[in-house]
């Protein structure tokens, strides 16, 4: 073997030990590399009672509710299968919507409602124009009509 | 027909690509102005607003190549750093020394320009997600590789201890790729991807290829330029040195 095919396998060994070493450690921080819980996590008791931790999931339509002092806001995050009511004081950011994605740090009350001291929106991956995205709107519509039907 | 053989060898000597390098980097750098131009343009007024985020979104036609490059650099300057490791090229270390700068330069970028998107979109400069904590640590490694090779007075010595922290880093770049799709993060999955058609409108796709093609050719031209100032000052007791530089002075 020559010195320079040593040190290649030498570099080929080292990577690949390397790698091995980054797969055990990313799986055994799985569960606190975690940004937020969902709901369904919540629900299971999963996330840590007692202490802050993040709520994720799409604000679902219709639930906003703005309080009379003008920033207190009720909302519910879902996941589709689980909801979570949430109470938050402050200015939500721009692109909080209803129906969109979510993510709320807070704390658990024992009632079960997720008291949020910071409200974080999640938007997705998808760019368009405003007449596409209306189009598409009006195509789910049109869809959703016809299922009923 | 005997197939001509290219003699790969003759491109790792210093006194040559020195020289070759100096005739890339006009053409480089003129791409790179094309480039840019052409990307800006289509950033800036062809493509549409966005229909969530307005006008905020156009910070992407940066924050995309940027990041792109950030991580796609890190991968070819261990390459070069690895190969330096195995063949005891000269040049290969020196081409991985070139390229640190502009990778960390457009790390920053991207975690910069990122910020300045995330205030308006999510509501907050930084959060500690998987996906801006990753390409946080690549900014760490760029700069744990320069530090490491500016204290080590012998650049031999220097280039090898680079070479083992750039290969063992690049288990991060993975890591950075593939976070949103392993973990609950609040950055959004990839719009563009091999494997699924891209989920931006055409003229924003368009822009942003584009730009990324500048960052390509800017890259390229700075680090050429680079690595010829680190081969001068690396070969300034050789005899093509010498004797380059009592030509320039006559």
């Amino acid at each position: 073997m020559k010195p320079r095919h040593k040190r290649l396998l030498l570099v080929g060994v080292g990577l690949a030990g390397v790698a091995v070493a980054a797969v055990l450690v990313l799986n055994a921080f799985r569960s606190n590399l975690v940004f937020f819980f969902t709901p369904t996590q919540v629900a299971a008791k999963e996330a840590p009672a007692g202490t802050t931790f993040r709520v994720g999931g799409m604000v679902e339509k219709g639930s906003v509710e703005r309080m009379e002092d003008g920033f207190t806001v009720r909302f519910r995050v879902t996941d589709t299968a689980k909801t979570i009511p949430v109470v938050y004081k402050g200015i939500l950011p721009d692109l909080f919507r209803e129906g969109k994605g979510v993510v709320a740090q807070g704390k658990l009350s024992a009632d079960g409602v997720f008291m949020a001291d910071q409200v974080l929106a999640k938007h997705d991956e998808n760019y368009m124009p405003p007449e596409a995205a209306h189009a598409v709107e009006q195509a789910q519509k049109a869809q959703e009509t016809v299922i009923r039907k | 027909m005997v197939p001509q053989k290219i003699n790969w060898f003759k491109y790792s000597s210093p006194a040559t690509f020195y020289f070759l390098a100096g005739k890339m980097i006009p053409w480089f750098a003129g791409a790179a102005v094309a480039f840019f131009a052409w990307g800006l343009y289509l950033g800036f007024f062809a493509a549409p607003t966005d229909a969530q985020q307005g006008e905020a979104y156009r910070i992407i036609f940066l924050h995309v190549p940027a990041a792109w490059m950030s991580m796609f650099i890190y991968v070819v300057m261990a390459g070069w750093a690895g190969l330096g490791l195995v063949l005891n090229t000269r040049l290969s270390s020196m081409m991985a020394s070139a390229l640190a700068p502009t990778g960390a330069m457009f790390t920053f970028l991207a975690l910069w320009s990122g910020a300045l998107w995330g205030k308006p979109t999510w509501g907050a400069y930084w959060v500690w997600d998987a996906r801006l904590t990753s390409e946080l640590i690549l900014l760490f490694l760029y700069i744990g590789f320069m530090s490491l090779q500016a204290t080590i007075e012998d650049p031999r010595r220097a280039d090898r201890a680079g070479a083992v922290l750039a290969l063992v880093g690049v288990v991060n770049v993975p890591i950075i790729y593939f976070s949103v799709r392993w973990w609950n993060t609040l950055h959004q999955g990839a719009s563009v991807s091999l494997t699924q058609a891209p989920a931006m409108a055409a003229v924003m796709l368009q822009g942003m290829l584009v730009m990324a093609l500048a960052c390509w050719m800017y890259s390229i031209a700075v680090v050429l330029a680079r690595v010829r100032c680190i081969i001068l000052e690396r070969e300034r007791h050789s005899a093509w040195v010498a004797e380059f530089l009592e030509g320039e002075r006559q």
